[in-house]
């Protein structure tokens, strides 16, 4: 790890006038410090800001610094959300990360990983090694010629389905986002993988109320029963009325360079019977814009597959 | 920069560098070598110790940003014998090589605590090269049947 000055500001007032990179859990940070894949100067814990609390009065308002382990447990989170998060990592890491800094974590690419090889994402312009490497795990949706690595978030596919929103604030003022419309696609730059503006701070996240998504889950299929990133995920709500569908969200993880809605299998939902054959006709064009990379074209019938498998078990809730 | 860590229900003050990690304070500083340095990468679970109560990975929390007690498996007894987890464990035969039992027990402790449905999910983030899992869990369910006992 590269020699880096430590600072703690009490207030976000405080936290904002510092340049600097915002720590919070360090599970991402840290760990990528001791990789040399990030290298800052300085360094602010932000720990004792005061941007905790969950709040589930109207929606649900969870402050940027509170625990993925404390948001899971929370018996008034949307059970999407909850399963998610207690689908990701293990304990000991979702008691450690902040749940703003889980939406802003970097991409699990071993390439990104190792400063050793060319990554555009690290080193803008110095290429892609998993285009033509190891890429069983990397993402058919929104790849680019530059990058094809995944979003690593099992949450954030979550809060995309609902239509999340995080609020913002810097020295300019506060400001809120859509998290689907925050995350960027790799492009010709993939070394940005979002809005975040320079001294930006995530304060809240903001999920709009939703009564039907009580009746929600999260499927995450992957290598190992636990403990593992995503092959593919699948978040789904379903309002169903007299064995119909009304309406629907649905987004997929894994498969993705960022958090995916798909809004054409949320169409293709609306008015069909909730049953096995109408989710796997909405889920056929779930994947009809995927591009597979030599090691991953599984993932284009397993998304399809993930899907009705969510939808299935979200039905029966 | 000057630090103060309270480990095991003492005060320890330190001077380190803003890169330390809890792992190293402890381990290299500090003479504390109950957790261990697996991977040293947030992936084996073998440093775990418990910040303010709550199981965590000492290998990627930074020394001074830790301002609550820490607990290690070295001041998991308050007595003379050892804490019933442990006892556990030896009774279980838990362990081949034992470099994974000091964190293996500090989860299973928060297991026991949180009084977790599942062991085995609960406690994925503790690899076990040995692959000792099904005595682990079998420890685990010892413990806590005695914890019931209580």
């Amino acid at each position: 790890m590269r020699p880096f000055d430590l600072t703690a500001p009490s207030t976000v007032e405080a936290a904002l006038a510092e340049p600097g990179t915002f720590l919070a859990g360090g599970t991402t940070l840290v760990d990528l410090m001791k990789l040399n894949v990030l290298t800052p100067q300085h360094v602010l814990d932000i720990n004792a800001l005061p941007l905790r609390g969950i709040d589930t009065a109207d929606g649900l308002r969870i402050g940027a610094l509170e625990r993925m382990s404390d948001i899971a447990r929370h018996p008034g989170v949307y059970p999407v959300i909850s399963e998610a998060l207690l689908l990701s990592a293990s304990q000991q890491l979702r008691n450690m990360a902040s749940i703003g800094g889980n939406l802003l974590q970097r991409t699990r690419c071993g390439y990104f990983r190792d400063i050793a090889m060319p990554c555009n994402k690290r080193e803008p312009g110095s290429g892609c090694s998993a285009i033509s490497g190891a890429n069983r795990m990397h993402a058919v949706l929104g790849t680019s010629d530059s990058c094809v690595a995944t979003h690593a978030s099992d949450v954030a596919v979550a809060f995309v389905a609902l239509d999340a929103e995080l609020r913002l604030v810097s020295a300019a003022g506060t400001r809120t986002a859509r998290l689907a419309d925050f995350y960027r696609l790799p492009g010709d730059t993939p070394e940005i993988e979002n809005d975040l503006r320079p001294g930006e701070l995530i304060t809240e996240i903001v999920i709009p109320r939703l009564d039907w998504a009580r009746r929600s889950t999260y499927v995450k299929v992957r290598d190992r029963q636990s403990y593992e990133f995503a092959l593919c995920s699948a978040a789904v709500a379903l309002d169903i009325q007299d064995s119909q569908v009304v309406d629907a969200r649905v987004a997929v993880g894994g498969v993705g360079t960022k958090p995916w809605r798909l809004t054409e299998v949320e169409a293709a939902l609306r008015g069909v019977p909730a049953t096995q054959a109408s989710f796997e006709a909405a889920a056929s064009v779930a994947a009809e814009e995927a591009k597979p990379l030599s090691g991953n074209s599984f993932k284009v019938s397993l998304l399809k597959r993930t899907v009705v498998r969510a939808l299935l078990e979200g039905s029966r809730r | 920069m000057d630090i103060s860590l309270q480990i095991n229900g003492h005060t320890e003050q330190l001077d380190v560098d803003a890169g330390v990690t809890l792992l190293d304070a402890l381990r290299e500083r500090l003479g504390i070598t109950g957790p261990k340095k697996g991977c040293d990468r947030g992936q084996c679970g073998a440093c775990t110790v418990h910040v303010e109560g709550r199981p965590v990975l000492s290998c990627l929390t930074l020394a001074a940003t830790v301002r609550g007690p820490v607990t290690t498996v070295d001041g998991l007894s308050t007595g003379d014998g050892l804490h019933p987890v442990q006892q556990a464990f030896v009774d279980q035969d838990a362990l081949q090589c034992g470099f994974c039992t000091s964190g293996q027990i500090m989860s299973a402790v928060a297991a026991i605590e949180q009084d977790v449905d599942d062991v085995r999910e609960f406690m994925s983030g503790n690899i076990c090269r040995c692959a000792a899992y099904p005595n682990i869990v079998a420890a685990v369910d010892q413990a806590r049947r005695a914890d019931a006992s209580l």
